[in-house]
């Protein structure tokens, strides 16, 4: 009894230093990550830890972060969320579209707590989104397919027919048939965000069956390894990550990829709510805000190709060029955007085709 | 369809049909000895983390398939400890098992992820792999392919062959019987249950190391549930369980040489993606639809557990 009644004193004693040293250095601002899937080495979920670190880093002294991976998109989500905030998180990031009602649900029971959510479309007093325009370097890394095929075929690897992913198709599309107009892409759609196996599989479908520069959407970097293994058979075949660099996987056939920079949204976004300034986010951020990036050109690309795509860089970051610049046109022939004008904002977010190029059929949902 | 095609699609489903192979042949023994172990996607996991660490640190993927194997072995042992030795339920222990294993996968493998392998050159068996349209597909496979088939023929000899055979399923069917003769029943399902640890562990070191050479959380990507299910369907006979495993990587990859194809079909992809599934629970379901064959194959005492002293 004595022994407890000592260790209950000293507990009583470390709690009170410990509240006192908080009294004396304001606590520092929680804020939550929720992933969709394990963090690891490369990909979509890699990407937006990178920024958490950054935003951490930046903000040292001020906030703490926090983070829930692998959590599946749907009721198990909301339960995450609303821990986080029990848990003392002011401010939480909900990375993926499948959060967003669970986000919107969690948002309107604390209004007193932040929220934003990537790739949605609901907004609330408390809840912002933001995104970014991923087909700007789609575009890109499909001009460089244009110049670097000699098959005029591409390979698409792609998980889900929602507008993101087709846009990214699409973007790939137009970069490519504007250096090579004979060029196709096929798409073979695997389902499923995350199986390397099956993402190995189809990308050696395409390869077997033609095409000699593939890419993907989905979240492994099977597809890049696929084409290194192939890159051995075929000297001219080539890949184009996605989400992060993935040149460690193909140092010698990945030529560049379309990379997600996350790390200074979140930091001003953070600020600006520690500040109280905050006042409703919908960020849809492009090369220009430095949100999407080209990885580093493989050495494989030709100068003059180089020097191409700094150009069309440059172009899309004044916003001289637009990838879906008008006359857009379906798979099927029809004219979707005149000739003149640029494809908007809200047309980009409700993309449900295949532009003209895309050899496959689209799923229908 | 021209030739070089169709060796294409095959030798692809023969590759995607391996691991669910080896897995399902584990299982199916350990099942006909009256086991009924769900953990297989757990197992999986463990063996592929092992397998790649070893080959990674080692370089031979020979030891890396050996890390594997050991990996499952001790995984079913912890499974059999559980759902043997103490009577534990054993489909809720097998499916701790499968959540405890990929969990544990994925913290051991966390060093892991960022590192990559060379991939293994496959074996080419001399003079068959040079066989038309067959040769590249038959013949020209990882090692672990014809380990596959070889250990099909020994389950299969095994079972229905040799006098262990029939004990393991005399175990399986009225372990009491086999009690009662003097058979070792908890010694007996023990060993099945850690020879099937061992062949899911190889299966998984088939995935991480062979077959997409990375190791990635998550990677195994249900094909240990798969397996199960294929066990299932396939009324528990060998030779079934791999016409099932090529059945569904055969649609597999053909609906993806469909999509790739460029051809305009108006069948969603979705459909093509659960095809697999589809194609090979109608066929097995239609093959095995005869209901005393059922009841005749499958293991009467299967999930029951035996206390010896009863």
């Amino acid at each position: 009894m004595q022994r407890l009644k000592s260790t209950m004193t000293l507990l009583g004693l470390g709690l009170l230093a410990a509240s006192t040293l908080s009294a004396a250095d304001p606590a520092p601002t929680q804020v939550g990550f929720v992933y969709v899937s394990p963090v690891g080495d490369a990909g979509w979920t890699f990407q937006h830890d990178q920024g958490r670190k950054e935003m951490e880093k930046a903000l040292a002294g001020k906030v703490t972060t926090k983070f829930v991976e692998n959590v599946p998109e749907g009721a198990d989500a909301e339960r995450v969320i609303r821990q986080l905030i029990t848990g003392g998180a002011k401010i939480v990031f909900t990375t993926s579209f499948g959060y967003m009602n669970p986000t919107e649900k969690v948002a309107s029971a604390f209004p007193d707590k932040f929220f934003f959510h990537a790739t949605g479309y609901k907004t609330a007093k408390n809840m912002g989104i933001y995104n970014a325009r991923f087909y700007e370097g789609r575009y890109l890394c499909g001009v460089i397919a244009g110049k670097m095929t000699k098959s005029h075929i591409a390979g698409y690897v792609a998980a889900f027919p929602i507008p993101e992913v087709l846009q990214g198709i699409n973007a790939f599309t137009e970069g490519m048939r504007s250096v090579d107009p004979k060029a196709e892409v096929r798409v073979i759609w695997v389902n499923s965000w995350f199986d390397p196996g099956k993402e190995r599989e189809a990308a050696l479908t395409l390869i077997s069956q033609g095409a000699d520069m593939v890419t993907h959407h989905t979240d492994s970097t099977a597809v890049v390894q696929a084409a290194e293994e192939k890159h051995k058979e075929n000297a001219n075949l080539y890949s184009f990550s996605y989400h992060s660099d993935m040149s460690k996987y193909g140092p010698s056939s990945c030529l560049t990829g379309a990379t997600h920079l996350w790390g200074d949204f979140y930091t001003r976004t953070v600020k600006e709510v520690l500040a109280g300034t905050w006042k409703g986010t919908n960020v849809w951020g492009g090369m220009k805000d430095g949100m999407i990036k080209l990885a580093p050109l493989n050495a494989a690309v030709p100068d003059a190709v180089k020097k191409d795509v700094v150009k069309l860089e440059n172009e899309i970051k004044e916003g001289k060029r637009h990838p879906f610049a008008g006359p857009v046109v379906a798979q099927d022939g029809k004219e979707l955007v005149p000739k003149g004008r640029n494809m908007t904002d809200a047309e980009l977010g409700a993309m449900n085709y295949y532009v003209k190029g895309v050899a496959s059929t689209l799923p229908k949902n | 369809m021209e030739l070089g095609l169709v060796s294409a699609v095959l030798f692809a489903t023969i590759v995607a049909g391996t691991p669910l192979i080896l897995t399902a042949l584990g299982e199916l023994v350990t099942e006909k000895s009256g086991v009924l172990n769900l953990g297989a996607e757990g197992i999986m996991s463990v063996g592929a983390v092992a397998a790649f660490a070893v080959t990674l640190n080692t370089g031979s993927p020979l030891l890396g398939i050996l890390a594997g194997m050991v990996a499952g072995m001790a995984m079913s042992a912890l499974f059999g400890f559980a759902a043997l030795t103490l009577q534990a339920n054993q489909v809720a222990s097998g499916l701790a098992l499968s959540i405890f294993g990929v969990g544990l996968s994925a913290f051991v493998g966390k060093p892991y992820e960022s590192q990559t392998l060379s991939s293994v050159p496959p074996f080419k068996i001399p003079l068959l792999s040079k066989l038309p349209v067959l040769g590249h597909a038959l013949f020209e496979q990882q090692a672990l392919v014809y380990f596959s088939w070889v250990m099909l023929a020994a389950v299969a000899w095994f079972l229905y062959r040799t006098r262990w055979g029939l004990v393991l399923r005399a175990v399986g069917e009225t372990p009491v019987a086999a009690h009662a003769i003097g058979y070792n029943v908890l010694r007996i399902r023990y060993l099945a249950a850690i020879f099937g640890g061992a062949m899911a562990g190889i299966g998984g070191a088939f995935l991480s190391v062979f077959y997409t050479p990375l190791w990635v959380e998550g990677m195994v990507a249900g094909r240990g549930w798969i397996s199960l299910a294929l066990v299932v369907f396939a009324t528990w006979r060998p030779l079934r369980v791999m016409f099932g495993a090529y059945l569904f990587g055969g649609a597999m990859i053909t609906q993806m040489f469909v999509q790739g194809s460029g051809l305009r079909l108006d069948i969603p992809a979705q459909f093509l993606s659960s095809l697999p599934y589809l194609a090979t629970v109608v066929v097995l379901v239609l093959i095995s639809r005869n209901r005393s064959t059922i009841r005749l194959n499958s293991p009467a005492s299967l999930g029951q557990p035996f206390m010896p002293d009863a």
